[in-house]
């Protein structure tokens, strides 16, 4: 055996400083362990600056004597490769777990062991907890806003109808992955624009509008099934045949009038709310400002004057003005230059506002995705006899596109966490409703919870949304 | 025999700076030419005008009885009749080889997809990596890459073919297979208009050759006459460095 030296652990006695190093490190752990969970503090005896650092300074040393390179041991390199390769790692290493260990017992005390969720008035929370109760009582409210609870199925089923149409992707065969791009950019929007607005809203209105969904949406599903040779003639007669069939036939409108089927009931927009409303909004301000960016940044790039100055006048004077403003406008400015008679939904000029608004920056991003492209690409599509518009679509955007999926994820994200500015045209999506819901006199003093509550949902969404742009990422990998 | 390219009294500037003066040259039907000359002498400038990737200011170009205007419906139709190789391949990285073949013809000449596929697999074939179709240009070397490229221009069945650098680009022992493709391409009758440095390719295949300089054509001479007896000095110049 060879001589022990401390300072430089060698493999010759792996054991004696492994066995020495792991003794120090687990009884550092277990210092911090007690005080933090059971609040003893076992070396209390020496004096205060020493004990408090104490577990760091024998961690520290504990793992200078595990730090042993090529030790054979499989678990220990891997220790060594990834949380103690220098003195420093190894400090900070320590730290992390320290203040983890110390930060657990009261996040876990206020989220579950002194929360209360029982009952339904704020009485039962006393505890020094969260009072998820409140959370409880005002879920639906969170939810769905001020819309009216016996109604609040048409949101549920709107939202179901959509997720299921969102799918049809996945089920399509080979021969109908084609028409995809052509359903989820132009068929989709509209079938979702027409749930949203016409059935979410209701009133008089909705029925024609009701058979035209159902006719298109049962037209398009059978369509995947007709050969394509019959395509054409099958689009123009079949949705017509079912639209008047619904409406002359089967939701005969005399029904209605027997008061054997009743219309929808009419919810205004400004009753809609909570989370529902945050998904609406995001979802139609996604699928306007893609496209509406894709067309801008196109226009910058433009040979022609007229259309690049114009591009880069939108572009700059939406970047260059805050969200709030633009808002602002949007409610209060913009119906002053309207016809009297004419009237436009406070929700879908917020749509309009938003969707312009991120456009720009949507722009910007595809712009340098435009700009990292190289200049042989643009010649090549040339080369082959390709126009502007088929080197675009089929070589150039593609290519472009892939680039910036991270960037557009970021506007997208940052797009989400946006809509809570509506408040200030008085729509209230979850956050707004959280602000109504803490100055509520019986439920004053939750602020928290909400707060909390909010939190993780968008988390939660923008943490989907960030995997999914990283899944597309990966999918479009074409490099070696 | 019938005259595919005119180039009568071109000149091109880019800026202040002309890359290209007085440009008269006729191409006729299934010649190759091979122009050479220092970098910076207008080559790539001047078959990069025959397909309007470059506008020239002054003077026409006939392309296949079709003069070169502004009108861009007439260039996408010449632009689909000249295929192009360049120097860096330009292959569409997100697409699989197969695919880069098939893309024009399904997309601009509106061929079904199949034939399409049918007539790419033969051309790669004939470049010899129609093993490789299903790959993406990143997995390829740049010899198969640049072959790649010659299958994708032979798919649109053009009538002129140019080169542009085709092999600088490419690792010594890469060149050849590159080179035995144009060769083979040569063989079978096709019109070709090659920027090369490799003389050797010149002297086996080239028709005639033309020897640029600052933005004039120096020489115009057939291929044993340009090699044996170059005429101007500048051209003997270039010849002793080069060979």
């Amino acid at each position: 055996m060879s001589k022990l030296n401390f300072l430089q652990p060698d493999k010759n006695n792996l054991n004696t400083y492994l066995y020495t190093g792991v003794i120090l490190v687990a009884f550092s752990i277990f210092i911090v362990f007690l005080n933090s969970f059971f609040n003893k503090d076992i070396v209390s005896f020496l004096p205060g600056p020493i004990s408090f650092f104490l577990p760091l300074i024998l961690g520290f040393i504990g793992l200078h004597l595990i730090r042993i390179d090529y030790s054979g041991l499989k678990f220990l390199d891997k220790v060594n490769k990834n949380i103690n390769t220098n003195n420093f790692n190894a400090f900070l290493s320590l730290l992390i777990v320290f203040v983890v260990i110390k930060s657990l017992p009261p996040l876990l005390s206020w989220f579950i062991i002194d929360a209360n969720i029982a009952g339904d008035s704020k009485d039962v929370c006393t505890g020094s907890g969260a009072c998820w109760t409140y959370i409880k009582i005002w879920f639906n409210r969170f939810m769905y806003g001020m819309y009216p609870n016996p109604e609040q199925w048409r949101i549920n089923l709107s939202f179901i109808a959509l997720a299921f149409l969102g799918c049809v992707g996945f089920f399509a065969t080979e021969k109908f992955k084609k028409y995809l791009t052509l359903y989820y950019v132009v068929v989709y929007p509209i079938i979702a624009f027409f749930f949203i607005f016409f059935f979410i809203s209701g009133g008089p209105i909705f029925f024609d509008f009701s058979y035209g969904i159902i006719a298109a949406v049962i037209s398009i599903i059978l369509g995947f099934f007709i050969p394509s040779k019959f395509k054409m003639y099958y689009f123009i007669i079949v949705p017509i045949t079912l639209y008047i069939l619904l409406k002359y036939v089967f939701f005969y409108e005399e029904l209605i009038e027997l008061g054997k089927l009743e219309a929808l009931e009419w919810v205004e927009t400004g009753a809609w709310g909570g989370l529902s409303l945050t998904f609406i909004v995001s979802f139609f301000c996604l699928i306007f400002c893609f496209p509406i960016g894709l067309f801008l940044s196109l226009g910058r790039r433009s040979d022609f004057p007229i259309i690049k100055y114009i591009s880069i006048g939108m572009i700059e004077f939406w970047r260059g003005v805050p969200l709030i403003t633009v808002l602002f406008m949007s409610s209060v400015m913009f119906p002053m230059f309207l016809p009297e008679d004419m009237f436009i939904d406070k929700l879908v000029r917020v749509i309009i506002a938003i969707s312009l608004f991120e456009a720009a920056y949507v722009a910007e991003v595809i712009r340098g995705g435009l700009q990292a492209l190289p200049r042989g690409q643009y010649d090549a599509a040339k080369s082959l006899g390709m126009g502007y518009w088929k080197m675009h679509i089929l070589v150039i955007l593609p290519q472009a596109l892939k680039l910036v999926i991270p960037g557009i994820a970021n506007t997208f994200l940052a797009l989400v966490k946006d809509t809570p500015l509506i408040f200030v045209v008085g729509l209230l999506e979850i956050v707004g409703m959280l602000n109504l819901a803490k100055t509520n006199p019986e439920w004053l003093g939750f602020a928290m919870e909400g707060y909390v509550f909010a939190s993780v949902l968008f988390f939660i969404i923008c943490y989907a949304m960030s995997k999914y742009s990283y899944n597309l990422e990966q999918k479009y990998k074409t490099e070696r | 025999m019938s005259k595919i390219i005119q180039i009568t009294e071109m000149n091109k500037w880019f800026g202040d700076f002309q890359v290209l003066k007085n440009i008269n040259l006729e191409v006729e039907k299934n010649k190759k030419i091979v122009v050479c000359g220092p970098s910076g002498s207008g080559k790539s400038t001047l078959i990069r005008c025959i397909n309007r990737l470059e506008e020239h200011q002054q003077g026409s170009i006939i392309v296949d009885g079709n003069e070169l205007t502004e009108d861009t419906k007439d260039i996408e139709k010449i632009r689909a009749e000249v295929g192009m190789v360049f120097q860096q391949f330009n292959l569409f990285p997100h697409l699989s080889i197969l695919d880069n073949c098939t893309l024009a013809p399904i997309w601009v000449k509106k061929m079904p997809k199949k034939e399409a596929e049918d007539l790419a697999l033969q051309h790669l074939e004939k470049v010899q990596i129609a093993d490789q179709a299903s790959k993406y240009p990143g997995q390829l070397s740049g010899g198969q890459q640049q072959r790649c490229a010659i299958a994708r221009a032979l798919c649109m069945e053009p009538k002129i073919m140019l080169f542009d650098e085709p092999t600088s680009a490419l690792d010594p022992e890469m060149i050849k297979e590159v080179l035995d493709a144009m060769v083979n391409l040569a063989k079978a009758g096709m019109t070709m208009i090659v920027v090369t440095h490799e003389m050797g390719f010149a002297k086996e295949v080239a028709d005639e050759v033309i020897f640029m300089d600052e933005g004039m054509i120096v020489e115009r001479a057939e291929t044993k006459e340009f090699f044996a007896n170059p005429k101007s000095d500048r051209t003997k110049l270039f010849l002793s460095q080069i060979l």
